[in-house]
């Protein structure tokens, strides 16, 4: 595919950030994102070659702007809903409901 | 824009996005907490650039050893206990006084799992993966390595099949260390190729 990602040689994208020391995961959002990606992936949800498909079909802007793990999330929700496992309507009601928990 | 959800600004409504899926395949029987509790454990935990490290060790200690994981690179690292997810296929590179190897996934972010963890942040973004094929040394340089101009330089593009781990060149004045403590010399940035190993003062 001919997309954004395929950024090797590419000019002006930007110096190179390091974090020191950076944590594995910076919060629980990002641990429970690789653990459901991992399940859902050796439960058979989708394959690798899929998901990196669908991280590539992400619309320029947000591949190049948007966290690591926030893309897997896009990813992985646009994987489900494709293969009908989950609908974004169910997604978006179950975080109202989750905020509402929050308060 | 979301806001409410408390993550921070940057990650929008992530963090309520991605608990809203993991409790929706709860529900579903998809998904187990206690499996992915496990999950990130490991991978917080046990499954890190340390393991790498030892492959290393052990290169620098035993010369047979250093063949066998040039010749096979599988095999020798599965004869210390490392394989599994994201190193089905592992191919080790090693540094010289005259060649110096760097690894990068031009595409995304494939990398050595099994014997380097979880990839950092700047391995994984653009930045890295579009400068280092074009301009080795100068990354290099940003990562205080200044390599002298008789250094042959190869970068190495991972893929979804093939993953590389650079075997860094063992420090002078470290031979017969034991293993364990020349482990503990070896950064996880050695095993990437954007830092040398050296002895601390």
């Amino acid at each position: 595919m001919n997309g954004i990602h395929d950024c090797g040689g590419m000019d002006g994208l930007g110096p190179i950030d390091r974090e020191i020391d950076e944590p594995v995961f910076h919060n629980d959002w990002e641990r429970k994102m690789f653990g459901v990606f991992i399940l859902t992936i050796v439960g058979g949800l989708f394959n690798d070659d899929e998901f990196r498909q669908s991280r590539e079909r992400l619309e320029p802007v947000k591949y190049l702007q948007f966290s690591y793990y926030r893309q897997w999330l896009l990813a992985v929700q646009r994987l489900l809903v494709e293969k009908d496992v989950l609908s974004m309507e169910e997604i978006e009601e179950r975080m109202k409901d989750l905020a509402k928990e929050d308060g | 824009m979301a806001e409410s959800d408390g993550s921070g600004d940057a990650d929008g409504d992530a963090a309520l996005r991605v608990n809203a899926i993991v409790s929706l395949l709860v529900d579903k029987g998809l998904v187990d907490m206690e499996a992915l509790d496990g999950i990130v454990q490991a991978y917080e935990t046990k499954i890190g650039p340390h393991n790498g490290a030892k492959v290393v060790a052990r290169a620098w200690s035993d010369p047979d050893y250093k063949n066998r994981l040039l010749e096979n690179s599988n095999a020798a690292i599965a004869e210390l206990g490392f394989a599994g997810a994201q190193g089905e296929n592992m191919v080790v590179v090693e540094n010289t006084p005259e060649v110096h190897n760097l690894v990068v996934c031009t595409l995304c972010s494939c990398y050595p799992w099994p014997v380097l963890g979880l990839p950092p942040t700047w391995y994984k973004s653009p930045p890295y993966r579009a400068r280092v094929v074009r301009d080795p040394r100068g990354v290099l340089r940003e990562f205080g390595v200044e390599l002298e101009e008789h250094v042959k330089v190869q970068v190495w593009d991972s893929n979804s099949e093939i993953r590389f781990m650079v075997l860094p060149e063992q420090p002078s004045g470290t031979e017969g260390m034991n293993e364990a403590d020349l482990a503990a010399l070896v950064s996880r940035d050695s095993m990437i190729g954007t830092a040398k190993v050296i002895v601390p003062e």
